[in-house]
């Protein structure tokens, strides 16, 4: 049992953020899901962040209330900053987000009320693995009875093909702006738990390294259901750790393991279909096919 | 049932459509022809809001279409398909049409979130019309199917199928026979004749001559951005402008 202490000890964080990169995952993926390639997810696990540490510090707020805060402030910047951004597709909505998130990073920088540069210390830490597992639990189910109505099948639809979508009596822009500003509830949320167990943030965070690490774990886990998502994080999480004994070629090593992922499973790790297929359940590929 | 009057649509300096005006009677099969690049398609895009025009208006069982999104225009009762098939291909058959009931199922997030009774009713009853339309053209035993492994032929069925689910009262079909060879076009044929049988009305876009004829009870002929005729199949047939257009003029000089 002893052990288990001195494990828990020295990798709880590591373990609380692959629950928080998890629920990172899962609001990119939603986006993806609906066919919007958004960068724009760091930055409101930022904005998540700074509003319930700067909430827990200066104004006293229980623990509960700020990480509400935390998912409700982000949904509203994403309410605003959607209306005009998702009517781009492709990589120019990429580039929107991509600024959006660079403008979120230096407003932060500058701010005094955010500590600038040296960020914010000293924030209680309230996080426990129970939070974190009860917020990921309720996301996941949601998602899960989302994608399985009317709202996941015009999701997917709309990914498939926008103009044949709205030909079927779907509201387009009503479905990409729900799954933007639900996505940045999951991150503002993911921003808060970050905040009350780290002690410390600062704006080098959730920089763009962060968005594009964020999509990783997407794209490496597979955007074919929720587990994907959430392998795809701790992979990435964790894979840095695993191969701390490599000291300085740990990158290049993380970075061939992707590039081989990609090249060899474009679908991703958890592919439902492939799997299917190979295990011989169910409609997978046809023979031949 | 559908007025179009004076419609035109400009691209720049280039004028597509100019000054298009007829009425697709309710019920029945109505055929717009016309040769290649007639502006044919763009007729379907003005009505299903895809594009403004630039003047003139259609309006729907009275009510003017005018600003409205696609996604209304489908819900007010007129669906279509397209002449370069548009199925969504990684999703089952079933989910094909199920995508097209989504204006009819009508519960709440409450009842979506927490599985109850309404919703699992709605959606029990949404498969059972999926599968039900599905029958309609045959496609029913592979409901489970992934629609990108359909034939050609198959997936145009299947976009017929995901069509009628959006509960039109008007079906636009652009180019249904487009890339397929005699016996396929007779099969669909009959489809589409079992479609109107079903108190749909068709208004479709063709111009294979022979499939047109002998399926539409009017037809109005494009060329070149106007209506040049219009009528029954015997008149349009016999009518010189459209012959003109179809086949070119005579000389005068025999040689």
């Amino acid at each position: 049992m002893e052990w288990l202490a001195n494990f828990w000890a020295t990798y709880s964080t590591l373990v609380y953020s692959v629950g928080v990169f998890a629920l990172m995952a899962l609001s990119i993926w939603l986006t993806l899901a609906c066919g919007l390639l958004s960068l724009a997810n760091a930055a409101f696990m930022c904005i998540g962040a700074y509003v319930s540490a700067l909430l827990s510090l200066h104004a006293g707020w229980p623990f509960g209330a700020t990480l509400a805060a935390a998912g409700a402030a982000p949904a509203l910047v994403a309410l605003v900053i959607g209306m005009p951004t998702l009517r781009l597709s492709g990589v120019y909505l990429a580039m929107a987000t991509l600024a959006f998130g660079e403008v979120v990073r230096i407003v932060v920088l500058n701010l005094e009320v955010t500590g600038g540069p040296e960020g914010l210390n000293g924030i209680p830490q309230s996080t426990t693995g129970w939070h974190i597992l009860a917020i990921l639990a309720v996301v996941v189910y949601g998602l899960l009875r989302l994608q399985r109505s009317r709202v996941g099948r015009a999701f997917e639809a709309i990914r498939e093909d926008e103009v044949a979508a709205s030909l079927m009596g779907i509201n387009v822009a009503r479905h990409k702006l729900f799954a933007f500003v639900l996505g940045a509830v999951i991150a503002g949320l993911a921003g808060g738990l970050n905040a009350h167990y780290t002690f410390f943030i600062s704006p080098r965070e959730y920089g763009f390294e962060n968005a594009v690490d964020i999509l990783t774990m997407v794209v490496l886990g597979g955007i074919g259901g929720l587990a994907g998502p959430m392998l795809g994080a701790a992979i990435i999480t964790l894979l840095p750790e695993l191969l701390r004994s490599l000291h300085e070629f740990r990158g290049i090593v993380n970075g061939l393991i992707l590039v081989l992922v990609v090249l060899f499973l474009p679908k991703g790790i958890w592919d439902p279909r492939r799997l299917r297929a190979l295990f011989g359940l169910g409609p997978g590929r046809d023979p031949g096919c | 049932m559908l007025t179009i009057s004076g419609l035109g649509k400009h691209f720049g300096g280039l004028a597509v459509l100019e000054d298009v005006s007829f009425e697709v009677p309710a019920g029945g099969i109505f055929g717009l022809i016309g040769p290649n690049g007639a502006g044919k398609t763009t007729v379907f895009n003005l009505v299903t809001g895809l594009l403004k025009p630039t003047t003139g208006t259609v309006s729907f069982e009275g009510r003017s279409l005018a600003g409205l999104q696609p996604h209304q225009i489908t819900r007010l009762g007129i669906a279509r398909t397209f002449q370069n098939i548009r199925i969504f291909k990684e999703m089952t058959l079933l989910q094909n049409v199920m995508v097209g009931l989504h204006g009819a199922l009508g519960y709440g997030p409450l009842a979506l979130l927490l599985n109850q009774g309404s919703f699992r009713r709605a959606e029990a009853e949404a498969r059972e019309r999926a599968l039900e339309l599905l029958s309609w053209v045959k496609l029913q035993d592979r409901a489970s199917m992934l629609a990108d492994n359909l034939s050609y032929g198959d997936q145009r069925k299947l976009e017929f199928a995901r069509a009628l689910a959006t509960g039109p009262r008007l079906l636009l079909l652009d180019e249904p026979v487009a890339g397929m060879n005699p016996a396929e076009k007779d099969a669909l044929m009959e489809e589409i004749r079992n479609i109107a049988g079903r108190g749909f009305g068709v208004f479709l876009i063709e111009h294979d001559m022979r499939f047109v004829m002998g399926l539409c009870e009017r037809i109005a002929v494009l060329n070149f951005g106007r209506v040049i005729a219009e009528g029954s199949p015997e008149e349009v047939r016999n009518d010189p402008g459209v012959i003109e257009a179809y086949l070119g003029r005579e000389d005068g000089g025999a040689p």
